[in-house]
């Protein structure tokens, strides 16, 4: 023949090699290249969210001596609990920044330069004083929070300062006030011990947070078994017939529903049916179970068929009982392809926002929940909320309630795989 | 001579026919129960055809069988693997099957504890009985009759637990042993008479996964024989084996023959010869010719036997 025939076949077979090394190494590139584009996507998304949300883990406290004046309090006995519940705190408070500041006589700078204080200063107060009864009569030197105004200016203030809706009057006493180190930042353990308020400086993640844990817990509990349940009946069971075809594709097609149309049922199922009350965990859990409920059939159904059939013969010819062959064999190693399919389950439940604003958990709640059937908002949901107020300081808190979502969000799927790999003794 | 049935020369290769031939010759089939063997001795002089035989030559019964197998048909949907089996499993015996590739020996041996109950697809017709028991009675539970009649398989398929526990399972789940100490002695005289216990005592709570092939199968049986059956079913014991540990399960084969009966199905005809009493020979699902192995390999009185065993096929 022609040339081809003048090679030897090792020839050809190295000039074909070349060929193939390179092709190996542009398919190696495209591989490196996509990963490196996911990775900068989540540093970008990652500094952004850190960026915008690192200063919601500091709060501004303002200096004041403040005198626990019993005449002002109005207040005779400190250890009456009902006298402590009314006391006139806003009065004292208003005493010292009046001294702090006296020039300020006119009615409405008077009202400017209290409301550099936050309100929650007075429940800090009340609470000093119940605990510590000797206070009244005396003056100390407190450090009493902030308004969410004078904290996002206080932080700002080195770079480009965000004045917001205070006024010039309110700018001067705030640098007034910095230069003679009577504003400081500290920790914002607020942020992390209560609820939702409507005044930034003293909202709280912990309410939503957990709200988002008793939910799961729900959905969990209840999906979990439920889902591994019906994937052994369909596996094992279910004869395979029209009956169990149909449910099969049902199931493929329930995960592909979106997930507010799980809301609309649970409004209409558990609420307008049952009569259920709104915005409970209990609900939302119900709710998200419906919706984790095919991913974690589907993805048990698949950890059931990858188990060896040699395993269930060997099992089955020991004279093992069906049920047997599955608590002992299958279920063992079935179960971290079971636990995946919870994780991504649970994760998708952590993240929805859509099927819960159906069912009322979208309301402003600032009681702490403290069991399921509590009124609670759920993360996500709280993100939404801030993110739609107009304040500046719920900006910064909506990126540090994302970080808080994924940090959970990271912790559970860390525990989740840790159990999965303990549970994977593949030998 | 006139036991040679001469009826119309039906070519056995014909699924159709088969069925029906095997039918009408039924009557022929030498009954145990009816004065023994009438065999066909005389037939040893010339090889009987291909064409002209449609059941079983040689000595497929016997008296006081463990196993009696009788006009086994099974089925898969609609296509049948096995044609109308009679055969006779003695007590203590080993009856090795042999046979061509998918010739349905698997399918058979699977039949005697009935481990065919989990594909779908299958149906047996016919009666087996084990000592006089019809194993495949509505009323009857699978689960003893897997205790007695355990089965050995192709692929070594210890469970991904520790040694001790593959062992101790079939005790376990039977309620067999219950306290340590009866646990222990199981697992020891098991692994013993599976001649693992030296190799593997130092290291009983470690993965069964982690031993080597042979290992692996010698575990296997150590832990059918743990729930002491009287029948063990081997398909391929051997097949994944290198030749040393091949010879390790042949002797083990041997040791288990004086106090179970054993039926193995195997592609190497040496393994036959060396482990066997007694060879069936199958072919595309019907049992041709069953005799004394040595007979079977000197001198079969079926062609297709013959040509099985001087490879012309399979
Ligand atoms: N689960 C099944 N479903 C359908 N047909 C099957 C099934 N198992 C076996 N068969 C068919 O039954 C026939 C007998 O199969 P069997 O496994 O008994 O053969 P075999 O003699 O053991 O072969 P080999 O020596 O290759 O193991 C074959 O034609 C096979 O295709
Ligand atoms: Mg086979």
């Amino acid at each position: 023949m022609n040339n081809s025939d003048s090679m030897s076949v090792a020839e050809r077979v190295e000039k074909n090699l070349a060929k193939r090394y390179r092709a190996e190494k542009r398919f190696r590139i495209f591989g490196m290249i996509s990963v490196s584009i996911g990775i900068i996507a989540l540093i970008g998304l990652f500094t952004q969210i850190i960026s915008n949300g690192a200063g919601a883990f500091f709060q501004t406290y303002v200096k004041l001596d403040i005198t626990f004046d019993a005449d002002e309090l109005g207040i005779s006995d400190p250890t009456d609990p009902d006298q402590l519940m009314i006391g006139n705190y806003d009065g004292i408070v208003r005493d010292a920044l009046r001294e702090r500041f006296p020039s300020v006589t006119k009615r409405r700078e008077k009202r400017d330069l209290y409301s550099l204080v936050s309100i929650g200063a007075s429940y800090r107060l009340q609470s000093d004083l119940r605990q510590n009864p000797q206070l009244l009569g005396t003056t100390q030197t407190l450090w009493v929070l902030a308004d969410d105004d004078v904290d996002v200016y206080f932080k700002s203030r080195e770079d480009e300062p965000f004045i917001g809706r205070l006024n010039d009057l309110q700018v001067e006493w705030i640098e007034s006030l910095a230069k003679s180190n009577e504003l400081k930042t500290k920790f914002n353990t607020i942020f992390f011990t209560s609820g939702d308020s409507a005044e930034p400086e003293q909202a709280g993640i912990l309410g939503a947070l957990l709200g988002s844990l008793l939910t799961l817990l729900v959905t969990l509990l209840l999906s979990f078994p439920i889902g591994v349940a019906a994937a052994i009946y369909l596996e094992e069971y279910a004869k395979s017939n029209k009956f169990t075809d149909f449910i099969e594709v049902n199931i493929n097609n329930l995960a592909a529903v979106p997930s507010v149309i799980f809301g609309l049922l649970g409004l209409a199922i558990f609420l307008n049916f049952f009569n259920m009350p709104r915005s409970i965990p209990l609900v939302g859990g119900f709710v998200l179970t419906l919706m984790t409920l095919p991913t974690i059939i589907i993805s048990s159904r698949a950890a059931i068929k990858a188990v060896p059939p040699s395993i269930r013969q060997a099992a089955l010819g020991m004279g093992a009982s069906k049920m047997q062959m599955i608590l002992h064999h299958v279920l063992p190693l079935a179960l971290p392809g079971m636990l995946t399919g919870a994780i991504i389950g649970m994760a998708q439940a952590l993240g929805e926002t859509a099927p819960l604003l159906m069912i009322g958990m979208v309301a402003f709640i600032v009681e702490l929940p403290g069991s399921v059937a509590d009124p609670a908002t759920v993360l996500p949901v709280q993100i939404f909320l801030w993110a739609d107020s107009p304040e500046r300081a719920f900006t910064e808190r909506t990126s540090a309630a994302i970080m808080v979502l994924l940090a959970f969000l990271i912790t559970m799927n860390t525990f989740a795989i840790w159990l999965r790999k303990k549970l994977e003794r593949r030998w | 001579m006139s036991d040679i049935p001469v009826s119309t020369p039906i070519n056995p290769m014909l699924g159709d026919n088969m069925q029906q031939a095997t039918l009408d010759d039924r009557n022929n089939i030498p009954n145990a129960g009816h004065g023994g063997h009438t065999v066909i001795e005389e037939a040893t002089q010339d090889k009987v055809k291909a064409t002209e035989k449609n059941k079983t030559v040689g000595k497929p019964l016997c008296d006081n069988p463990k196993i009696e197998v009788r006009d086994v048909s099974v089925f898969y949907g609609e296509k049948q693997a096995v044609f109308g089996v009679d055969l006779d499993i003695a007590k203590n015996e080993v009856i090795a099957m042999i046979g061509p590739s998918g010739c349905g020996k698997s399918t058979f041996l699977r039949c005697l504890n009935r481990m065919n109950d989990t594909v779908d697809t299958c149906r047996v017709e016919g009666s087996i009985t084990l000592e006089g028991q019809d194993i495949y009675a509505p009323k009857l539970d699978v689960v003893p009759l897997r205790a007695k009649v355990g089965m050995v398989f192709q692929k070594p398929n210890p469970f991904p637990k520790s040694i001790y526990e593959n062992v101790i399972y079939g005790p376990k789940i039977h309620g067999l042993a219950s306290r340590r100490s009866e646990m222990d002695e199981i697992v020891e005289t098991s692994l013993r008479k599976a001649g693992l216990w030296e190799e593997v005592k130092d290291r009983l709570h470690q993965p069964g996964t982690g031993l080597s092939g042979g290992q692996q199968q010698r575990l296997c049986i150590a832990r059918t024989i743990a729930v002491s059956p009287e029948v063990i079913l081997m398909d391929e014991p051997c097949s994944a084996l290198d030749p040393i540990a091949t010879a390790k399960i042949e002797e083990l084969i041997a040791e288990l023959s004086q106090n179970y009966t054993i039926a193995i199905v195997t592609h190497s005809m040496q393994q036959a010869a060396r482990v066997s009493n007694r060879t069936a020979y199958f072919h595309l699902g019907k049992l041709i010719e069953v005799n004394d192995t040595q007979l079977v390999f000197t001198n079969p009185d079926h062609e297709l036997t013959e040509a099985y065993i001087t490879g012309r096929f399979g």
